[in-house]
């Protein structure tokens, strides 16, 4: 690596930049830190709630059920899928930021096309999800679903899985929004007049962060 | 790695292999079905005790997001003051999570202890309510 070679230089003495990143790509990296310690703290204060109750309720209880089929009950059958069509849309941005290193448009209008898709497959999934527990009576402010051990459970539960998942739910739409312009700008040649595919790193950067804030977000509430 | 692009902003970065990404690919995947066939184990059959599963659930999350990080973020492949810049402010997330869940776990505990009504109805079991299984 060009790296090690460079090693032993004074990174911070000034002439160079000791990042050596682009200006976009390094706002985008300090953004999506702050944006972690968004999430970092709603999950953070679920779970301080979560150690302050005697019970909670058994999400292989609650995510029991799987649309189209039946509703059979499989638990965490339907998350499972939502999570794989997830990483799997980030595998297809990756293939975009990298075909955007090759300066193939083609490559990357392929491949941003799969992200879209896989994205909006993700929202009418949780879409379900929430249309399904509405159903049954869980919002804000409302829990039908009983605690593990059979006792009363409070509103606590609802409150934050509607809310968290709602503000993932949320950056996955606006991740999409995103990545259908930078589409639009990639099939104008835009970036090819432009001569690199930067702007799509940076989206790509965002995209793998909502999809790194799910894995937290399924561990949270679905496995523990 | 040993490739290096240089981009039209001046920059050199090694370049993505394709190969790498498949690989994180199926880590990441096979970890989660790991994770997912310990719960749904669990839930039917009650093997294994749940906090050493709940331990393993935790691990398995953060080698995904290292994974995430590292090599479809591209971190490992940034020089290492960027890194640095990046991992010495996450490390506050410590501190945040001891902090807070050691402060509800003891919120529950003076509750039950000094709140007798409260731990009497969290141990009474609830009536089912109509209309929900």
């Amino acid at each position: 690596m060009s790296q090690v070679a460079q090693a032993g230089q004074k990174w911070w003495s000034g002439g160079k930049s000791p990042y050596n990143l682009e200006y976009g790509k390094l706002m985008m990296w300090f953004f999506l830190m702050s944006d972690a310690f968004t999430f970092g703290a709603f999950l953070i204060s679920y779970g301080s709630i979560r150690f302050a109750s005697n019970s909670w309720p058994d999400p292989n209880h609650v995510f029991r059920s799987f649309p189209v089929i039946g509703e059979m009950h499989i638990p965490l059958a339907f998350v499972s899928l939502m999570t794989f069509i997830l990483i799997m849309s980030s595998v297809t941005m990756v293939l975009a930021v990298a075909a955007g290193h090759n300066n193939d448009k083609q490559g990357v209008i392929k491949w941003m096309f799969w992200t879209i898709l896989g994205g909006l497959a993700f929202l009418s999934c949780q879409a379900w999800e929430w249309t399904h527990l509405h159903a049954e009576r869980a919002w804000w402010g409302r829990n039908p679903f009983m605690n593990i051990d059979g006792t009363q459970s409070s509103t606590n539960f609802t409150n934050f899985f509607f809310t968290i998942t709602g503000f993932h739910g949320f950056h996955v739409f606006s991740g999409v929004v995103i990545n259908i312009i930078m589409l639009i700008m990639t099939m104008k040649g835009t970036f090819e007049k432009r001569g690199h595919y930067l702007m799509i790193e940076k989206a790509g950067l965002y995209w793998h962060f909502v999809d790194l804030v799910w894995v937290f977000v399924f561990t949270c509430f679905y496995l523990l | 790695m040993s490739e290096v692009h240089i981009d039209a902003a001046g920059h050199a970065e090694p370049s993505f292999s394709t190969k790498a990404i498949w690989k994180t690919f199926w880590i990441l995947l096979i970890i989660t079905l790991v994770e997912l066939v310990l719960a749904i184990v669990y839930y039917e059959t009650h093997f294994l005790p749940k906090h050493f599963l709940n331990g393993l659930f935790v691990i398995g999350t953060l080698a995904k997001a290292f994974f995430i990080i590292a090599e479809f973020m591209h971190l490992r492949h940034e020089l290492k003051n960027f890194i640095l810049s990046l991992v010495f402010p996450s490390l506050l997330f410590i501190w945040f999570l001891i902090a807070f869940l050691w402060d509800g776990n003891s919120y529950r505990d003076l509750r039950n202890k000094y709140d007798s009504y409260h731990l009497e109805q969290s141990k009474t079991p609830a009536a089912k309510k109509p209309g929900v299984e």
